[in-house]
């Protein structure tokens, strides 16, 4: 009886203490010393591990500049591998930060799960890929075909939506992992595998024959990828936000991490106010005055970010296409440093 | 009330245990009262704060969700609830599928490892302990990956009779619709099989006044084949075969049952039949060898021995660990999840992933598991209570 009386006050104890409140995520970042990332489980070219095991990818570019923001140190960051099914709750119960995760902005995502999207680090779409055996040129004449797809995703809701729309029969075929649909496409369990184009280009290369494979010209859905955090902590939103957008604002202006000490003590005013020499925008959102000098001497622009990982000169070999900025004939646009 | 007669039983009620146990049970029980109230208070408040609603409104709405194996029609435009039904369903077919086919596997394996014949008991001895000792998730990992792989693509598909075919996006059998005939058809079947059992019954009774023997099993069966097959032919013989063809990407025709189902049965069935046959094996040999030469003094035959004395006394000791087993299937299928089967639990995380209703659906999904163990373990409790020992 005592025993379990202890028990029942140690749990009621703990029923009151549960879920506190985590409105300054900033302060919790700081204290620990660096931010909890949500990551994938391994995407190629967006957050993959490297021959040294260390993450690297346009998604992961993103957290690092978060920390390079807040502690001048792009490697304060640990990261947390999520499913797609597991992404949203781990960011809602505090397990990451930030979550930067190749995960769709969608309005039902926004508005209902207690999130915030900071931005977008990645305008993608979905396709499809199949063998090029199978002799097909187009989208419409997937009919009768099976699907292999990840369960859970916008992937497999606007998959449903396409083939409804154009009264085409199919058997999607879908699963928890990445990996999973991928070793079933390349087994043959499916003719067609779907997902974010990226995600196309980036998982080909797990296939036994890459060259065997081709992806279809139609985008069937607009996929803007970006970085979520909790809603009700405007600061940390506005901390992540800032990053995304000082690293595609840095591109713009030219600056490089390469070039970067050369534009110091320049007389551009928009350098001067992103280098933090006027004004007063890092401690706006809480960060040191050269935050974003220190995001792009360490993870560097936008654009040194996508050459890198996903860019022509890599194995995924992704053309810049609607990425490339506003002023280049891309849609890639970022409020002003002002 | 200052008499000491009063004071006297004040002490008695506070020294009598009876009373203190109960003061000390009501405190326990308000605090545990108090516990599951503060901890379902907090998590509604705190998840408000955070701007996460709160309710099974989601249910609602359309779900969107595609899914290739259902027992009951559902389209993309159906709500969140159905396709929690479509995997409920799913999940108690191949648990249903499984139970059967894991006790068949089951009694066999365990009967042939007390054989005599060495040769047999050793095959039935590599069996139970190879698949045992595997972790289920491994043996439907390489059930499906191992099978998936060897198996030839569509085009090539193997073949056997030219009506049943195999390949690499499942196995494809024909199909028999019978038209205007389906409803009055099945109507035929319930009928028959009704007829059947209550035949069996008048016969056992008459049996035991009378001791008339009437072969009521045969006479059934005949009814069973021969009733639907009058009222087809009544009908017209309005029967469409439908062999599966080659299509452009996949077989047409027919019914084709998935690879992802085939792996998870399979999985599901072998891996519990280990166990079954261990229970199968400890119940057999609990009967104590004395039955069985008393039986053969009888002049008793083998199968009768085996069928008539030791298995209703080795029901007995099975049935209790039986339970367990069938409880262990039914939850092990949840691992479906692994392989692309939409069960109760990969239907309620596709639904989590796009509502984010978490605590909502985690409660959904282990209140339909809790339902259907505590449904088996009760209509086994019955059996059990039905076959055991009557005492005199």
């Amino acid at each position: 009886m005592n025993k379990l009386m202890t028990t029942a006050i140690a749990g009621v104890a703990f029923g009151l203490t549960a879920f506190t409140a985590n409105a300054a995520t900033l302060d919790d970042v700081k204290a620990k010393g660096f931010v909890q990332c949500g990551i994938s489980q391994g995407l190629p070219g967006f957050s993959n591990p490297d021959s040294d095991g260390n993450w690297v990818g346009l998604d992961v570019d993103v957290c690092r500049a978060v920390a390079a923001a807040i502690f001048g140190d792009s490697e304060a960051v640990k990261y947390t591998p999520l499913s797609s099914k597991e992404r949203f709750t781990a960011l809602q119960s505090g397990e990451v930060d930030v979550l930067s995760r190749n995960t769709t902005w969608t309005m039902t995502r926004d508005a209902n799960l207690g999130l915030n999207f900071a931005g977008v680090n990645y305008y993608d779409g979905q396709g499809f890929m199949v063998r090029k055996s199978l002799g097909v040129a187009s989208t419409l004449e997937l009919s009768g075909a099976a699907v292999c797809t990840q369960t859970g995703t916008t992937t497999e809701l606007n998959i449903a939506d396409y083939f409804l729309e154009n009264g085409m029969e199919y058997e999607v075929v879908a699963f928890e992992k990445a990996a999973e649909v991928v070793a079933a496409y390349d087994a043959g369990r499916c003719d067609v595998y779907s997902t974010d184009a990226s995600g196309l280009y980036a998982n080909r290369l797990r296939l036994t024959n890459p060259d065997e494979h081709m992806v279809l010209p139609e985008i069937i859905s607009k996929e803007p990828l970006g970085p979520v955090v909790r809603q009700g902590d405007d600061q940390w939103f506005n901390i992540v936000r800032w990053s995304l957008n000082a690293m595609i604002n840095a591109e713009e202006m030219g600056i490089t991490s390469a070039n970067i000490d050369s534009k110091m003590g320049g007389k551009n005013p928009g350098v001067q106010r992103f280098l933090g020499e006027t004004g007063t925008f890092g401690e706006m959102i809480g960060v040191p005055s050269d935050w974003a000098v220190n995001i792009v001497k360490q993870v560097g622009n936008y654009g040194e970010s996508f050459d890198k990982h996903v860019g022509p000169d890599t194995p995924l070999a992704i053309a810049r296409g609607v990425n490339a900025l506003w002023s280049k004939g891309g849609i890639l646009y970022a409020a002003p440093i002002r | 009330m200052s008499s000491p007669q009063n004071s006297f039983s004040l002490r008695k009620i506070v020294y009598d245990p009876k009373i203190r146990g109960l003061f000390f049970q009501t405190i326990l029980f308000a605090l545990l009262l108090y516990f599951f109230y503060s901890i379902i208070t907090n998590t509604v408040e705190n998840l408000q704060s955070r701007g996460i609603p709160i309710g099974f409104g989601f249910l609602d709405n359309a779900s969107g969700f595609p899914v290739s194996f259902k027992l009951i029609s559902y389209i993309t435009s159906d709500s969140n609830a159905k396709l929690i039904l479509v995997g409920l369903l799913n999940t108690l077919f191949v648990a249903v599928l499984g139970i059967i086919t894991a006790t068949i596997l089951g009694l066999i394996f365990g009967v042939m490892r007390l054989s005599k014949n060495s040769i047999i008991s050793a095959i039935a001895t590599v069996y139970i302990e190879v698949l045992r000792n595997i972790p289920l998730l491994v043996q439907i990992l390489l059930l499906y990956y191992g099978v998936l792989k060897t198996l030839p693509l569509a085009k090539d598909s193997l073949s056997f009779l030219g009506i049943f075919f195999a390949n690499i996006k499942g196995i494809s059998v024909p199909t028999i619709s019978f038209g205007s005939a389906e409803t009055p058809f099945i109507i035929s079947i319930i009928v028959a099989l009704i007829i059947m059992v209550a035949l069996r019954l008048w016969s056992r009774k008459r049996q035991e006044k009378t001791g008339q023997q009437f072969p009521a099993t045969k006479i059934g069966f005949a009814i069973l084949i021969g009733l639907p097959l009058l009222i087809l032919i009544a009908s017209g013989w309005p029967v469409e075969v439908s062999i599966p063809e080659l299509g452009r990407f996949s077989l047409k025709g027919g019914m084709t049952i998935s690879p992802e189902f085939i792996a998870l049965y399979l999985a599901l069935s072998i891996y519990t039949s280990a166990f079954i046959a261990e229970t199968v094996r400890a119940g057999i040999m609990s009967v104590s060898h004395g039955q069985t030469e008393a039986s053969d003094s009888l002049g008793l035959p083998r199968n009768k021995t085996l069928n008539l004395i030791i298995i209703p006394q080795a029901l007995r000791v099975i049935i209790p660990p039986l339970t367990s087993q069938y409880l262990n299937l039914t939850k092990n299928s949840s691992l479906a999840v692994a392989i692309g089967y939409t069960d109760l639990f990969a239907s309620a995380g596709g639904v989590l992933n796009i509502t984010g209703q978490a605590l909502e659906l985690i409660a959904i999904t282990m209140t339909f598991y809790l339902l259907f163990s505590l449904l088996t373990s009760m209509f086994m409790n019955w059996y059990n209570s039905r076959i055991k020992l009557v005492e005199r």
